[in-house]
């Protein structure tokens, strides 16, 4: 949760972005109303607590080679599923890995495991990886290939 | 309302080898000092207005969709939950306005299967899911799937920059 009112500001001033001037931190501090030392240190305070994830740059997938982009879904066993999620996770072309509810009858899968690549080849090569991990704690798989983004905004918290 | 195909992607040859260390160098932790970009700068051997020039530049074309701090929603109260329609075909793309009009909506992919339309759900609070999940499904007539997740294994959007892709 936020904790007061200068970290909501905070929050509502960068999310849109770090501003791209010598001294952010300042330019930062000047619409929060605070020092620019305050700035740091909440942020290294939010970045301790989690709150915030990292400070850096987010590239768009297409333009750094990773064309194709397959949501992997997985039927795992509930007692085998916690430590397998986590080897999954560690997988250098896992981005998200995800445990989340079966809808049954039609949607057996518990594991999501979103995975990148420079072409469908490549993503099912990584699929095929994640399969010989799983081995027999896994009963069935799919694979989700996106084929157009309809919408991608950043989260944006109300004023 | 103009939808962006997986084919509309920024030109390859607007990366050259700088601004590919300087990608791979930035999905790091970005430093808490009185000039970041400074220290960013001297770190990869180039100048700090070039570093400026550069990142300014790369977010005008989208090859960065953003660069700042990463905000985890659920650690400031509000809740993210991952959504599938199944859309009849022909009405995909008036059900994709339908749904990307909310302000809830975060992101929004057209997935190859029967549930072929998946979005992201963001509010700023835990109960806002359920409101924008019943708009949803009022405006559409289409019932909504939620995901929500269960447990986190590992999420991090950091990917190396491919080799060829410095034109």
């Amino acid at each position: 949760m936020m904790r007061d009112d200068i970290e909501r500001r905070l929050v509502l001033a960068t999310q849109a972005g770090l501003p791209l001037v010598p001294r952010p931190y300042a330019y930062i501090a000047e619409q929060v109303g605070c020092s620019e030392a305050e700035v740091r240190e909440r942020l290294a305070d939010l970045l301790a607590r989690g709150v915030v994830r990292r400070i850096g740059a987010v590239p768009n997938h297409y333009a750094i080679g990773y064309t194709a982009n397959g949501m992997s879904v997985w039927d795992v066993r509930d007692d085998a599923v916690d430590g397998l999620g986590e080897r999954i996770g560690a997988l250098p072309f896992v981005t998200h890995c995800y445990r989340r509810p079966r809808a049954l009858p039609d949607w057996p899968y518990n594991l999501f495991a979103m995975v990148h690549g420079s072409s469908r080849d490549e993503v099912l090569a990584h699929v095929a990886e994640i399969r010989a991990v799983l081995h027999r704690d896994c009963r069935r798989h799919d694979v989700l290939f996106s084929s157009r983004i309809l919408k991608k905004a950043g989260l944006r918290i109300g004023a | 309302m103009r939808l962006a195909p997986m084919s509309e992607r920024p030109a390859r040859a607007s990366i050259d080898a700088i601004d590919r260390r300087i990608i791979d160098a930035l999905q790091g932790g970005f430093p808490l000092v009185e000039r970041p970009y400074l220290a960013v700068a001297e770190s990869l051997g180039i100048g700090e207005d070039d570093l400026l020039a550069r990142l300014d530049r790369m977010l005008a074309s989208r090859v960065l969709t953003r660069f700042g701090p990463m905000f985890q929603v659920e650690r400031m109260g509000g809740r993210f939950v991952l959504a599938a329609l199944a859309v009849p075909e022909d009405r995909f793309d008036a059900v994709a306005e339908q749904v990307n009009a909310l302000p809830e909506v975060a992101h929004n992919y057209r997935r190859e299967h029967c549930l072929n339309m998946w979005f992201v759900l963001a509010t700023e609070t835990a109960d806002g899911i359920g409101a924008a999940i019943e708009r949803i499904e009022h405006e559409t007539g289409l019932a909504v799937r939620a995901f929500p997740k269960e447990r986190e294994y590992f999420v991090d959007m950091r990917l190396s920059v491919r080799q060829g892709h410095d034109a």
